[in-house]
């Protein structure tokens, strides 16, 4: 036995809104980055869940696209954030304010 | 209480312990290293949810490679200088809030009586299993992903090129 979905919910639940308060509370752009990980580590866990509640393989085939999303994006991202830095010489989100009308 | 049942408790008291440390670290490097714990445990949930094949994935990808690249990325761009900010708790209220009504939210409705909590039967889907499954019913998923990362391959390498301005930007005059 193990817990109900319900509490996996939860847990999947606590875990998003964790991720989503990093990523907009915080102002460095790697912070932003791990609080979107974070997410997607919830949505991960909700999957595997459901996986188990319904004895479908479907959830956790979906996490291991899941997963490897998250690689792409990190690669890209991280890669995007090498290049900004190089150009303008800082990582703080709030001073990217060329596009402010 | 079994004790699958407790460790399954434990486990997401520890995930979700080291993610409220990882959120809140100021240095960078000290939120990476608290969510490589979290996603360690995670891939125990995992083990424990019945995915054995997505537990060692997780500890491969999301906990080992993503987060080292994480390191590496903020090893090499090093630490910029401190710039003064506005520490303010107004920049952190509203995200808390809004996350704590999220939260409140779901879990009243997940709460409420008309769900009966019964706890999940133990299952296993084997490597071999999932595997099987993920090639006969979403090959097409899989080949996208191949050429997803693919295309983050190359746009990674696009945008770390060595930047430099154009080179013959001034001789490059229009032409009457």
């Amino acid at each position: 036995m193990t817990a109900p979905l319900e509490h996996i919910l939860a847990l999947a639940l606590v875990l998003f809104a964790l991720g989503a308060f990093c990523a907009l509370a915080r102002r460095n752009l790697i912070m932003i980055l791990l609080g979107v990980e974070i997410m997607l580590n919830a949505c991960c866990v909700a999957l595997v869940g459901a996986s188990l509640k319904w004895q479908a393989p479907d959830g956790q085939a979906f996490t291991l696209i899941l997963m490897a999303l998250g690689a792409a994006e990190a690669a890209v991202g991280l890669a995007l954030f090498v290049h900004a830095r190089k150009r303008t010489g800082t990582l703080d989100a709030a001073s990217y304010s060329s596009m402010k009308g | 209480m079994s004790l699958t049942q407790a460790l399954f408790y434990l486990l997401a008291g520890v995930i979700t312990l080291s993610t409220g440390m990882a959120v809140t670290r100021k240095q960078p490097v000290h939120a990476v290293v608290y969510l490589v714990v979290s996603f360690f445990a995670t891939a125990v949930l995992f083990a424990l949810l019945g995915a054995p094949l997505v537990a060692v994935l997780q500890i491969m990808i999301p906990a080992g490679a993503v987060m080292v690249l994480f390191l590496f990325i903020i090893i090499l761009l090093g630490r910029e200088a401190p710039k003064p900010r506005d520490d303010s708790a107004m920049r952190w209220a509203l995200p808390g809030i809004l996350a704590i009504i999220t939260v409140a939210a779901g879990l009243m409705l997940i709460a409420s009586p008309q769900h009966q909590t019964i706890p999940l039967a133990m299952a296993k889907a084997s490597a071999r299993e999932l595997g099987t499954y993920l090639y006969r019913h979403y090959w097409p998923a899989v080949e996208g992903i191949s050429v997803l990362f693919f295309v983050a391959l190359a746009g990674a390498m696009f945008l770390v090129r060595e930047f430099k301005p154009k080179p013959d930007a001034q001789n490059e005059e229009p032409k009457p």
